[in-house]
């Protein structure tokens, strides 16, 4: 880091050097970069696993791998990638770092308690890490009982351990941002002034909130299941099945929200201001994200349609879900409509937002598809339902998740990326991703199973171009480690403001100092007043810019 | 007494003093969802196997569950005490009745332990030596099984509440608290109210069952 | 067949289930392509428009954003119902199987194979043959895990719980092999928890159940049963037990001791017979049903439930 730091004024980076100023730091900006190294940890883990996937299915015999071990691995990976990449991903790294910056505080509420959930999270990851050298376990990432309770043969106890003190990391930072957000805001900074990110947060958190605890709980009885091989899911004693599916998804479901509510948050903050203009109908915008947020506790039956629950269940739960699709196309519209009038700019984080916007209303489209039950029924545990999640979850989180690095790496680290290098990996992920996950969607509709290790011979050629694009989307993540790094040690020095924002973490030095700002910032407008007439823009300082 | 300043991030003391209210209410609710989906279990189970869950029910020690709810519930009221004296600066009555709440709690803990004793001697334990009484079916484990996971769940929180009150005994002791500030008591309060209203909704799920009066 | 020379875009089309959703998936595909090309032309045209060195004209941008955040949403919530109607009431047809159906099999999960029991006795494994244009019921268990049986080529699929029955139902209407496939994880060899639906000819397949070598039906195994696991000793005319005659009983409504009102049905037996009397207390006899959970498997379960069946003046199928 000293290298970094040479002729810098001091910052949050250079105040202290030593191993125990980082391990024991309280700064929440530290905090930000050690969930940022677990998490590249282990999306570069979870990606592994899907390497070994992809080269498995480029053959319809599946003979890479050993039938087990290949059910293990896409297990591995979902586990991998849920938990211990995308539901930190967004919130644990640039929530953490920008949370106080963007609302004028010194630090979260509680910045012992920020540290301890990364430690928390570490636990975990070591849980999970154990999960995998022992043998993995083959259940898929949804523990379905009774297979997971009283007939897998794998770690499945090992795995739920990891997932459920995972759940506490999630639960103390979502606590904490709550808290935050609600009592450190700085004078000025009305709830209705606050950048959509920070909404987006506060929204995700409430819902990590009400719905991990369930999901440690299920986890729970499926552990005390195993361990003492009886149980409450447990057929012979009367138990239901569908019990465990309920209480499974009732997490489930809003966790997958917890998975895109962020991305949403980092693409409201790179649209208005690459577009140089206020984001189009804000109040609309904070209103859908409340919405997603309270009706995501009311579909989870959605991924139960075939599972045995009564017709009317059925319908209702499919109403609920065309619902939840509402406030979803209304961020769309009003991403599109904040193009307009705009004075539009490509920067790679820019690029990263437009992709964003797109696959993620690829991802909901085929979403209104498995809301509608019939076609749900047909495609039910195929492929098309694994290409509408890596759609949202990948097309729109991972792709947002590094459009907020581009757009945040000169703050965070002081220095600016290589453009081009940044823009030709945006353009390459993009491509990579369609090639990978579209004709997924026609495998699926014609019938090619998830989590088979084989799979009739008429859908290689399918196939093989999904694992080419994969091949293709895994050269555009490991790019960014290439460059980014350069930057870290050549890289032009970045001003306090390179993108000209008018969020208030942009008022302070980049990087920051230790106490964000040496005083309290007063706000005075609301958040993205950019004038795409005149170029001009006013920070939330209320300071007029030309 | 040294003068207490508030942490760096927060304005004034005040505003830590609500921050970590709000903390503790936000972690409550968590709690309340994690219990509440063990109790919803519950509920679902006694509706689908509602002769089963009487006959099993009947033979779980209401006496012990009730002096239970008794030893808790005072607990609570000795918490309370505890900080009322901190709001008055009454440092040996805090600490003494701290004291007095911490043990509250490990007695309950006796009583449990004793209550799983004679638990296990009359064979009510799954996986370890459950055996059906004449007349009783499968559902009936099934309600001994969350017997057990409930109360083991719940013991474990009075457990941490005890450790937490022990160590707001020795803060209490080097003099932390004053008039103006014992927010961390405030705070251990509402834990530690919370842990005695689970246990109210616990026992009525586990004990009432099949005594009905007719 | 010809699909090997190309790209495979569609799966075939066999059964009337399979046109249903096949319509509906048009549809929905269709008003995606209509909206994607919305989103994106706006998204592309507005970047070349309004991009950074244009000199379109910027002024006068929407004040109130408010009409138009209504209409888009008053108009997706508009477009989402009608979907939603539309897929419901395909769904409500596809899941609640006809009154009489043609043809009634039971379907046995388990790992990693399908039992299939036609009423004429007739049993495979891992093939399942049906006469083309006849509705068929399936009556489902698993005996271990969830399953999931599922014809791509009839659209149809439904999960195979342990200790419950679920139904499907369909009417194939080509004839040919059309892949089964488990559609929920079971284990290690859930790739190849596979099989046929052989759809033939009325002809063929009349053909095919007499060289099964089956002498006595489901129906008739089920009365042997009856008989040699005691139940004819409590449930016949002369017996001193006071319970329950079974004749015409299938698809009654039953009172219980508790008031509740249950429908004599598949689950209702199956309950019966694995819960005893304890559980199901019928009002007006003494709840001494032994409970033969245990004693009895799945397969046996279904052979006594078609032969109860065969009791009721109701030719087979649903009450």
């Amino acid at each position: 880091m000293s290298a970094l730091a040479a002729d810098l004024p001091t910052s949050y980076l250079t105040e202290e050097n030593t191993i125990a100023s980082w391990l024991l730091t309280r700064d929440h900006k530290r905090i930000a970069l050690l969930f940022f190294a677990s998490v590249t940890f282990f999306f570069f883990i979870g990606g592994i696993a899907a390497t070994f996937v992809r080269l498995h299915l480029l053959n319809p015999a599946g003979v890479l791998l050993q039938p087990d071990m290949y059910n293990r691995m896409f297990t591995m990976h979902g586990v991998t990638m849920v938990w211990f990449f995308l539901i930190p991903s967004i919130p644990a790294t640039f929530g953490n770092f920008f949370i106080p910056l963007m609302i004028g505080a010194h630090d979260l509420a509680f910045p012992r308690l920020n540290l301890a959930s990364w430690y928390v999270f570490n636990l975990s990851g070591l849980f999970l890490l154990y999960t995998y050298f022992a043998g993995g376990v083959d259940t898929g990432w949804t523990f379905y009982a009774p297979y997971s309770t009283l007939y897998a043969n794998g770690h499945v106890i090992g795995a739920a351990v990891a997932v459920f003190i995972n759940g506490f990391s999630t639960i103390m930072t979502a606590l904490n941002f709550v808290v935050t957000i609600h009592r450190m805001r700085a004078p000025g900074m009305t709830w209705m002034r606050l950048p959509l990110f920070v909404w987006a947060i506060y929204a995700v958190s409430l819902v990590m909130l009400l719905a991990t605890p369930v999901l440690a709980m299920t986890l729970a009885l499926v552990g005390l299941e195993r361990f003492m091989g009886v149980g409450i899911f447990d057929p012979s004693l009367g138990g239901d099945p569908l019990l465990y599916q309920h209480m499974f998804w009732f997490y489930s479901h809003p966790a997958v929200y917890i998975m895109i509510l962020p991305a949403m948050g980092v693409a409201s903050e790179l649209i208005p201001c690459f577009s140089r203009r206020p984001v189009f109908g804000y109040t609309g915008m904070t209103f859908a994200i409340i919405g997603i947020a309270v009706i995501s506790f009311f579909v989870w039956a959605h991924h139960m349609f075939v599972a045995g629950i009564s017709v009317f269940s059925a319908i209702v739960f499919s109403l609920m879900t065309f619902f939840v699709a509402v406030p979803s196309a209304i961020k769309v519209f009003n991403w599109t409509a904040t193009l307009h009038k705009g004075r539009i700019s490509f920067d790679a984080p820019m690029l990263y937002a437009l992709g964003f916007v797109g696959l993620f209303t690829v991802g909901g489209l085929t979403g209104l598809m498995l809301a509608t039950l019939p076609i749900d029924v047909h495609v039910h545990d195929t492929y098309f339902v694994i290409a509408h999640f890596h759609y949202i979850m990948v097309g729109g989180t991972v792709s947002a998740f590094f459009g907020g690095l581009h757009y945040w790496w000169p703050k965070i680290t002081g220095r600016l990326y290589p453009e081009m290098w940044a823009r030709v990996t945006a353009v390459l992920t993009f491509l990579g991703f369609n090639l990978t996950f579209f004709p997924q969607f026609i495998l699926g509709y014609l019938g090619m199973m998830r989590r088979y290790y084989a799979y009739p011979a008429k859908f290689q050629d399918w196939n093989v171009l999904s694992s080419a694009g994969a091949s293709i989307l895994a050269i555009a993540y490991a790019l960014p480690l290439f460059y980014l790094g350069w930057s870290l040690l050549w890289g032009q020095r970045a001003s306090a403001n390179p993108w000209r924002a008018t969020g208030l973490e942009w008022l302070t030095s980049s990087p920051p100092p230790k106490e964000n700002f040496a005083r309290t910032p007063t706000v005075k407008v609301p958040p993205y007043r950019y004038d795409p007439e005149d170029d001009s823009f006013i920070s939330q300082d209320g300071v007029a810019h030309a | 007494m040294r003068e207490i300043v508030p942490e760096p991030q927060f304005a004034t003391l005040e505003q830590q003093t609500e921050t970590a209210q709000l903390g503790m209410w936000v972690f409550i609710a968590t709690e309340v969802m994690f219990f509440g989906a063990l109790i919803f279990t519950y509920f679902i189970y006694r509706l689908t196997y509602w002769e089963q869950f009487r006959l099993a029910g009947a033979d779980s020690r209401i006496l012990l569950g009730s002096i239970n709810a008794a030893i808790l519930l005072t607990s609570s009221l000795t918490m309370v005490m505890a900080i009322n004296f901190a709001k008055e600066g009454r440092q040996q009555r805090v600490i003494a009745f701290l004291l007095v709440t911490a043990s509250l709690g490990v007695l309950f803990l006796c009583v449990k332990g004793y209550e799983y004793v004679l638990d296990y001697e009359s064979n009510a334990v799954p996986s370890l030596n459950f055996a059906f009484k004449s007349g009783y079916h499968a559902p009936s484990e099934l309600y001994w099984v969350w017997y057990f996971v409930a109360t083991g769940f719940h013991a474990l929180h009075v457990t941490i509440g005890v450790g937490a009150i022990l160590a707001m005994t020795r803060l209490a002791w080097r003099g932390r608290f004053s008039p103006n500030y014992y927010t961390p008591l405030e705070v251990l309060g509402l834990y530690w109210s919370f842990v005695d209203t689970v246990w109210l909704f616990l026992f009525a799920a586990i004990y009432p069952l099949g005594r009905a009066v007719t | 067949m010809s699909e090997e020379q190309w790209l495979p875009f569609w799966p075939p089309v066999a059964s009337n289930t399979a046109v249903s959703v096949d319509r509906l998936f048009i549809g929905e595909f269709a008003l995606s392509i209509v909206i994607l090309g919305l989103v994106f032309g706006m998204i592309i045209a507005f970047s070349i428009r309004y991009r950074r060195g244009s000199a379109a004209d910027r002024g006068n941008r929407v004040k109130k954003t408010w009409h138009w955040e209504i209409g888009w949403t008053v108009g997706s919530l508009a477009v989402f119902l009608c979907l939603f109607v539309w897929g419901a009431n395909a769904y409500v047809w596809l899941f609640e199987p006809p009154r009489h159906p043609d043809l009634e099999i039971y379907v046995i999960g388990k790992q990693w194979m399908w039992k299939m029991e036609h009423p004429g006795g007739q049993r495979e494994i891992d093939e399942l043959h049906l006469p083309v244009d006849k509705t068929v019921r399936l009556l489902m268990t698993s005996e271990d895990v969830i399953h999931s049986f599922f014809v791509p080529a009839f659209r149809v699929k439904h999960d195979v719980l342990p200790g419950q029955y679920e139904t499907m139902w369909f009417k194939p209407t080509e004839t040919g092999r059309f892949r089964i496939q488990c559609a929920q994880f079971c284990g290690t060899q859930h790739a190849h928890m596979i099989g046929d639906v052989v759809v033939e000819s009325e002809a063929e397949y009349a053909q095919w159940l007499t060289t099964q070598g089956v002498h006595a039906s489901l129906a008739q195994q089920g009365e042997a049963l009856f008989r040699a696991d005691g139940c004819s000793g409590c449930h016949s005319a002369n017996s001193t037990v006071h319970a329950p005659s079974l004749a015409g009983i299938y698809g009654r409504v039953v009172h219980l001791q508790s008031g509740e009102a249950r429908i004599v049905d598949e689950t209702y037996l199956r309950d019966c017979i694995l819960l005893g009397g304890a559980h199901i207390d019928v009002a007006g006899y003494p709840p001494v049903m032994p409970s033969f959970a245990g004693k009895i498997s799945e397969g046996d379960i279904l052979e006594l439930i078609s032969y109860i069946q065969s009791l009721s003046s109701q030719p087979g199928g649903s009450p």
